[in-house]
């Protein structure tokens, strides 16, 4: 397996801030990399050190094995899509694409040939005349991303392309870029604060929270077993709750919160007395059947119903304690539900983490 | 229906009141009057000699030549000395510097440009401040004379015309992304091809708007070569002027005034068909 | 608060009705030639309100001519400039003598003057002051300079400087042998003259330092020793020798340039009689020695003499000897071609390299 990039404990410092801590990972060829994280979080700042536009105030970055600090960024294997396109005005969509390749002296018709080729992968066949300002949003987006690709460089960053498109396209490029990718097998390094393209898209997904990463992994990984308590709260829907950890039986942690007692599975080795508890909307029962073993039960009351197709959720009520949301699956069997009813949810103690 | 009618009216007749009045009229008056020409008594009859003359007389097409020439160059050295302070001031600066850089450019406009010229004739004449301060240095042991010569004329014209490039640069450098530079950037872009592919095109409307005035007040400017050029630097205004305060000759010199009008609107237009632009974007 | 408004409302109608009832006379002239003190003085004496525009000789007709003799009461151009100028755009009214007090004046310049500016049986001006136009010479730098022609000697390169404007030229006619006065009615042989003298100022064009345009210019350049020949007027050569012993005004050897300037009065004048009170009110001969001591030109005043200052009194005598005062070259009135003649060489020396 090839490593296209390898970041070695990379910071950034601005002043007195750290925007970017001690951050370190690799991307193998062919990958599709996401960084996932809130805005601020420092992501922006990680990538364009990585397209040579920012200088670490400490750590390596290689790519393809060899050591790339220091280097500017018109002479480095990789290329950047910009969080706001950047196509070029003042060109058409043919002059766009064939700009990197120019610079490189590729000879004419090879990069006639070239455009050609990338155009019809990105969907655009016969879009070279056009001026910039006659496309559309998602046809800049894949301009963009031609333009880059071209280049075929070892690593295409993107730093949130999806984000000024509306919601609909954005879910349509999702699928598509993925798509992209796995035709052309570049390395793709993404940045976003959308957990769903994150996870739609990704092969592995790094969460970076504060300048750090929390935890890289695959995106099912993620899901399910998230290593600290931000990861759990920010991918994904998720309820928390908060107790006292009243014992611990290897992998279970027996938690005590607004008067009931629960059996979690715990997030991490070291847990403090005051405990964070997250199950996901989904993890819920509505109405669990009374033979059911390990599994924790609760009675709430129907505070709203959110409807919203396949995502539709019920709002409920803790006595003494937070709103749960709680999935509610879009079939005859609870289409009774209203507001003010009361409910006996409950969940897998399997299904349930608990972090410090 | 009426009533936009009406607001187009009432917007269009000040307009037209204001080009007819201000501008065409005199115009015309100037214009018949450059079609005549005088016998010795003051007799009138018409006649195109005002224009023959211009281009049978050596002096005057040289004249208007040479000006338009020198116009050119100023203009052309304007652009490139505004061109790196417009994009420091916009780019580069601290934005909070940056106001005060551009009301720096300003300065000298505080002041009348008869003043300004008298200014630059103290610093620069042989008896001048910049002589004073070289001898005191030892840089040089005798005076010598920095006026009177087409280098320091140049020179102050481009002064003069700095703020007529800078305003316009400022706008287009304002108006362009960042992120298209380090997308060139990161494209493989060297720093002339940046310059030259992005910078460039994307400040051309600023660049012609900024060069068309500069070119225009160079030209019609009066002052500044009389005052501080060289001993052979005749100007075409000075052709006009002579024409109509000492010769007497008001027909000769309405009709030099519509030669210039003509002459650098062509000289423009000639511009602007070599860059490939029109003067409808320009404006814009 | 009422009281004050009152005054101030009192205040402005005042002045606007005293504004009303003041008569203002509109003066276009040279500077120098309507001194503050004596314009008070006047102001003071009369209630004539006095304007006051400067201006040059061609820049007065051109302004006259524009307006076709209105916009101003009284202009000063000189006297050689009145009559062409005067046949040909009829910018000017013909005096009333009578009006004034002609007893002031030198009689010989009085007669010199009307019979110059005599169109169609009228006389259209009265003298005011004369001087001559020749050379200033630094004497430390350039003490044998003493002619026209030392304007063109390479001894002094780069320390040369004079006005391209017709005095130059006709200064140095004279200096290298023709009388261009007697070619005025000769236009062709006019041109030749002034063919040549224009070869000789493109010949010698590397020897001058710069061709000055105004007055304060010239003195500035003669003051700081840029400057050690220069051709220009007595008067200013008199300032500067009060500054600098070294610097004086030199009567050329083929004889000083006489101008006269005079007083006119435009055809669209609106208020004459304050225009023949001023006339009467400058050639007074305290008020015409006032102007005399302060700007060096001498007026066509008569019995100024007392009122004069020893020094000004003396500057005609150093400059002038009785001989130079016999050979001034009086200019008479000018025909129109010849001016566009001169213009034309003056353009090509200033367009030669
Ligand atoms: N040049 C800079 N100087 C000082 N601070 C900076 C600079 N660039 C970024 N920062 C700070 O670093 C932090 C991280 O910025 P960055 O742009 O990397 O965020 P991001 O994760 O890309 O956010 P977003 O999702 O909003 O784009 C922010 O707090 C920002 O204010
Ligand atoms: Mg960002």
């Amino acid at each position: 397996m090839v490593v296209d990039l390898k970041v070695e404990k990379v910071s950034k410092v601005f002043g007195t801030f750290k925007a970017v801590d001690e951050v370190s990972f690799e991307v193998v060829s062919g990958n599709f990399f996401s960084i996932l994280g809130p805005s601020g979080c420092g992501k922006t700042t990680l990538l364009r050190m990585i397209a040579g536009f920012l200088e670490p105030t400490e750590g390596q970055i290689y790519i393809r094995q060899k050591l790339v600090n220091g280097i500017p960024p018109n002479q480095r294997p990789v290329n950047l899509v910009f969080q706001n396109l950047a196509l070029f005005p003042m060109m058409n969509v043919f002059e766009n694409i064939a700009f990197g390749l120019k610079r490189r002296k590729v000879e004419k018709k090879v990069i006639e040939a070239k455009v050609k080729d990338i155009l019809a992968r990105v969907g655009l066949s016969g879009f070279e005349k056009k001026k910039i300002n006659e496309l559309s949003g998602g046809q800049k987006q894949r301009v963009a991303i031609a333009r880059a690709l071209v280049l075929e460089p070892s690593v295409l960053l993107l730093d949130e392309p999806l984000g000024a498109l509306d919601l609909k396209l954005r879910e349509q490029m999702k699928v598509e870029l993925k798509k992209l990718q796995a035709e052309v097998g570049t390395t793709f390094v993404y940045i976003t604060h959308d957990q769903s393209e994150a996870l739609v898209m990704s092969d592995f997904v790094a969460v970076m929270n504060k300048g750090r990463f929390e935890q890289i992994d695959t995106p099912q990984n993620l899901y399910r077993s998230p290593k600290t308590a931000f990861v759990a709260k920010f991918v994904g829907d998720n309820n928390a709750l908060e107790g006292e950890m009243l014992k611990k039986e290897g992998e279970m942690v027996l938690v005590s919160a607004y008067g009931h007692e629960f059996w979690v599975r715990a997030g991490s080795y070291r847990l403090g007395k005051k405990i964070s508890v997250f199950i996901r909307p989904e993890s819920f029962l509505l109405e669990p059947e009374e033979n059911l073993s390990k599994v924790n039960r609760l009675k709430v009351k129907i505070k709203d119903i959110l409807f919203d197709g396949a995502n539709s959720k019920l709002l409920c009520l803790l006595p003494a304690g937070p709103e749960i949301m709680v999935a509610l699956p879009q079939n005859k069997k609870f289409a009774h539900l209203k507001p003010g009813d009361d409910l006996n949810i409950g969940w897998f103690y399997e299904d349930s983490l608990a972090f410090s | 229906m009426a009533g936009k009618k009406l607001g187009f009216y009432v917007f269009f007749i000040p307009v037209f009141l204001w080009l007819f009045l201000l501008i065409v009229v005199p115009h015309i008056e100037l214009f018949l009057m450059s079609l005549r020409t005088e016998d010795w008594v003051g007799n009138t009859s018409w006649s195109l000699a005002n224009y023959k003359n211009f281009f049978s007389e050596p002096i005057y097409w040289l004249t208007f030549v040479r000006t338009a020439i020198y116009s050119i160059l100023v203009t052309c050295i304007t652009a490139i000395i505004a061109f790196p302070v417009a994009f420091f001031i916009t780019k580069v600066a601290n934005p909070r510097f940056s106001g005060f850089l551009a009301v720096l450019l300003l300065m000298p406009f505080w002041v009348s440009e008869l003043v300004r010229v008298y200014g630059w004739m103290i610093l620069l004449r042989e008896s001048g401040v910049i002589n004073h301060f070289l001898l005191q240095l030892g840089l040089i042991s005798k005076s010598v004379e920095m006026l009177y010569n087409d280098i320091s004329m140049v020179m102050v014209l481009v002064y003069t015309s700095m703020l007529f490039m800078v305003v316009p640069l400022l706008s287009v450098l304002e108006s362009l992304d960042d992120s298209l530079i380090e997308a060139a950037y990161d494209l493989g872009a060297s720093s002339w091809t940046i310059l030259t592919k992005i910078i460039l095109p994307h400040s051309k409307p600023g660049l012609t708007s900024g060069a068309i005035v500069v070119f225009m007040l160079t030209l019609g400017n009066y002052l500044t070569p009389n005052l501080i050029g060289g001993k052979s630097s005749l100007w075409f205004t000075e052709q006009i002027y002579t024409q109509f305060i000492a010769s007497f000759n008001w027909n000769q010199g309405a009709a030099f005034g519509f030669l210039l009008l003509a002459l650098s609107s062509l000289i423009i237009w000639i511009g602007l068909k070599l860059t490939r632009q029109n003067l409808t974007k320009v404006v814009q | 608060m009422k009281k004050v408004l009152v005054g101030v409302i009192s205040i402005l109608f005042l002045s606007v009705s005293l504004g009303w009832a003041q008569s203002t006379l509109k003066l276009l002239t040279w500077k120098g030639y309507a001194p503050k003190e004596l314009v008070e003085k006047f102001e003071k004496q009369t209630g004539i309100k006095v304007e006051v525009t400067y201006s040059n000789n061609e820049e007065m007709i051109a302004k006259l001519r524009a307006t076709r003799g209105g916009g101003f009461d009284l202009i000063q151009p000189s006297q050689d400039r009145i009559a062409s100028v005067q046949a040909k755009y009829h910018i000017y009214q013909p005096l009333d003598y009578s009006k004034i007090k002609t007893e002031n004046i030198i009689p010989s310049m009085l007669e010199a003057v009307k019979k110059n500016t005599l169109v169609q049986g009228k006389s259209y001006a009265v003298p005011f002051c004369w001087g001559t136009s020749g050379l200033i010479v630094n004497k430390k730098f350039a003490p044998e300079a003493s002619d026209y022609t030392d304007l063109l000697n390479p001894k002094y390169k780069g320390r040369i400087s004079y006005r391209l404007k017709r005095p130059t030229l006709i200064g140095l006619a004279f200096a290298l042998g023709y009388n261009p006065f007697e070619l005025y009615s000769n236009p062709q042989e006019y041109a030749k003259m002034m063919e040549k003298i224009g070869e000789k100022l493109i010949a010698s064009k590397s020897l001058v330092k710069n061709y000055w345009t105004n007055g304060d210019a010239l003195l500035e350049l003669l003051r700081s020793k840029e400057v050690f020949v220069a051709m220009g007027w007595d008067g200013g050569g008199w300032k500067l020798h009060k500054e600098n012993p070294d610097i004086d005004f030199v009567a050329p050897k083929s004889g000083a340039l006489g101008w006269i300037d005079t007083f006119a009065l435009p055809a669209k004048a609106k208020n004459v009689d304050a225009a023949y009170k001023w006339i009467n009110f400058m050639l007074e001969p305290e008020n015409a020695a006032y102007f005399t001591n302060k700007e060096g030109y001498f007026t066509a005043s008569k019995g100024v003499e007392k009122f004069l200052l020893p020094e000004i009194k003396d500057n005609l005598t150093r400059s002038f000897s009785s001989a130079d005062i016999d050979n001034i070259k009086w200019y008479p009135p000018v025909p129109a071609q010849i001016e566009a003649i001169e213009a034309k060489i003056l353009d090509k020396v200033k367009a030669a390299r």
